[in-house]
């Protein structure tokens, strides 16, 4: 068993950082994921592993320096909540363009603008669907506990490099904030030197020199970029979707919620069945790639969907995607949004009212 | 003489440097940055480093300088060249990193990223070619174009009451402790090309001290955005640009030049 600790989601985003051989966090503060970056400067990481650990002068700098860094084919990665990221968007629509490897840490809060510190799920559209400028997708993780905080960085690195494509951990408020037990995996080694064929290292004499850049000026040849990035990301939609089924077996009804939102159903999954309402949790823990496929399946036996974020809408959006080949199963959205959390009870009463279950 | 009898190794007194890519300059015929280009590579040449060598390209003429010059590059968004610059540095302090940066990079959309990065006092160098115009983008105005300067975006003249005043961004960081020399250099004839060259080799072998920042600004010129000939760009550059960008070292192992 690994060493266990009682932390905040952020500390255990930062711990886990350290733990998973990161060479270097480039960050700026924001509420409500600034435990992050403070934690690593007290833990002095340049001492335990030798990470490089930051504070730029701003958001952009900093995903600027998480491009150099992941550019020398090191493990880099940044953490912010939604104004910040939305800063980011240049440097991590580039780092697609150039195939970059990153991990990106989003401890949402409620929008738009300045909006509030308190958590939401809003930023869904902008982490699925690009959020920057050209057509890329991001790897999304979505977090439903300190533990995944934890294991989803370890995790996160590892495709980062599988795809040479930056990993997004959608995380909020909530799960920044909250404490929990976690368990922490060993110690990886840091490597000096990851030896990435592609990396700017100093061109030596044995190979062409190494050229890091999402620049084509011939729109041909960009095509051909854009090409392999989307084969890149059916390759993850075939081999990298995740997600958590919780009674699926003889549900009627299912919801479809991830991170924050997924715990609050789990309590509204125990109300519903106390009512004798058969009511049923698929959880992604991959935002991109989505589940369709294993929602697609589900609806084919379900009377109604009920997609349930923090938000005005937005994933409701992919969940009725997936289920266009079963339009007679009715999909409705519910949510509390701005930073408003919504109650377990709230729930299951949107549950019952969507699909007349009053009795 | 038959040109075959000249053409001798006896008779060689220059080459370009291995350095440089045989790939077709796509710079302007009259443009500085060719000559700003070669000069940082022979001084990687020179000092043997091309193995321990990273540089950073910009946004603007230069976007794609990696195709010249034959190091390991990354090519940076507008603006933030010197913080890539950084994130390269940070992970392997041991190599030699530089950014090569125009005056709309540097100097505008890049100011914070060049303001910070030079008081943090990072052990990088960074080239600043300062032709006081956007040459990529068809010949805007540049935080540094000068007083009554006619752009496509000042056809009128640069107004400093409405526009702002050139800025002196190279004054403005040697003034920050991060910087350990400031230099501004000009390459439009040998005798200045010979002076850039020095200061460029001063710049990277500061790397080495890890004592701080190594800036260069060399004031060139933008003859096509200029709308004029090279040569008289040239002289334009002395009897309009000088003046208000004046050549020399303005900041010396980390403290300023008295004039």
């Amino acid at each position: 068993m690994g060493e266990l600790k009682l932390m905040k989601g952020n500390e255990a985003v930062a711990e886990a950082a350290i733990r998973a051989g990161c060479d270097a966090y480039f960050g700026y503060p924001i509420t409500p994921q600034s435990e992050v970056i403070e934690y690593l400067m007290n833990e002095r990481p340049e001492q335990r592993t030798g990470m490089v650990v930051l504070q730029a002068e701003s958001e952009l700098a900093a995903i600027s320096m998480v491009y150099g860094a992941a550019s020398a084919g090191k493990k880099a990665m940044t953490s912010s909540s939604s104004p910040g990221i939305s800063l980011k968007q240049e440097g991590i629509s580039y780092m697609c363009g150039a195939e970059l490897p990153c991990l990106i840490v989003n401890v949402v809060r409620g929008g738009p603008g300045l909006g509030t510190i308190q958590p939401s799920q809003a930023d869904y559209f902008q982490s699925v669907k690009g959020g920057g400028h050209g057509d890329y997708k991001l790897l999304v993780l979505a977090p439903a506990s300190v533990q995944e905080m934890s294991d989803f960085v370890k995790l996160g690195f590892d495709l980062a490099f599988k795809y040479r494509n930056p990993v997004l951990i959608l995380s909020d408020g909530i799960i920044g904030q909250m404490m929990e037990k976690v368990e922490f995996f060993d110690q990886v080694p840091r490597a000096d030197n990851l030896k990435q064929k592609w990396a700017v290292t100093g061109k030596t004499a044995d190979r062409e020199r190494n050229i890091v850049t999402s620049l084509d000026l011939d729109a041909y040849v960009n095509e051909q970029r854009n090409e392999r990035l989307q084969a890149k990301y059916r390759k993850m939609e075939a081999e990298e979707v995740r997600f958590e089924k919780i009674n699926c077996d003889d549900a009627e009804y299912l919801l479809v919620a991830y991170g924050s939102s997924a715990r609050i159903c789990k309590k509204t999954i125990q109300l519903a069945r106390k009512k004798g309402i058969k009511v049923g949790l698929l959880r992604p823990i991959t935002l991109f790639p989505f589940p369709s496929k294993q929602i697609a399946e589900l609806a084919k036996k379900l009377k109604g969907i009920l997609s349930v974020e923090m938000s005005a809408g937005q994933m409701v959006e992919d969940v009725l995607l997936a289920t266009r080949k079963t339009p007679e199963v009715p999909v409705e959205h519910f949510g509390r949004f701005g930073g408003v959390v919504h109650g377990p009870e709230e729930v299951l009463n949107a549950l019952i009212e969507k699909f007349n279950l009053a009795k | 003489m038959d040109v075959k009898e000249i053409i001798k190794p006896e008779n060689l007194v220059y080459s370009k440097t291995k350095l440089m890519t045989d790939n077709i300059l796509s710079y302007c015929p009259g443009c500085g940055h060719g000559t700003a280009h070669r000069l940082v590579m022979e001084v990687i040449d020179e000092m043997g480093i091309q193995s321990e060598t990273i540089g950073i390209a910009p946004v603007g003429c230069s976007v794609i300088a990696y195709d010249f010059m034959n190091v390991d590059m990354i090519q940076a968004a507008h603006g933030r060249a010197s913080a890539v610059a950084v994130g390269v540095k940070r992970v392997m302090p041991e190599k030699f990193v530089f950014s090569y940066q125009g005056d709309g990079d540097l100097a505008a959309i890049g100011t914070t990223e060049t303001i910070h990065t030079c008081n943090r006092g990072e052990n990088i160098t960074i080239i600043f070619i300062n032709n006081g115009i956007y040459g990529m983008t068809g010949g805007q105005m540049a935080p540094t174009s000068i007083k009554g300067m006619t752009t496509s975006t000042s056809p009128y003249g640069r107004d400093v009451s409405t526009m702002g005043n050139p800025l002196k961004m190279t004054e403005l960081v040697a003034q920050l402790p991060g910087t350990y020399y400031v230099t501004r250099q000009a390459v439009h004839t040998p005798n200045y090309v010979r002076k850039a060259k020095k200061a460029i080799r001063h710049a990277f072998e500061l790397q080495k001290l890890n004592k701080g920042l190594g800036f260069v600004e060399i004031v060139s010129n933008c003859n096509s955005g200029w709308k004029m000939t090279p040569v008289k760009a040239n002289k334009w550059l002395e009897e309009n640009m000088f003046p208000i960008f004046p050549l020399g070292d303005i900041k010396i192992d980390g403290k300023l030049v008295n004039k």
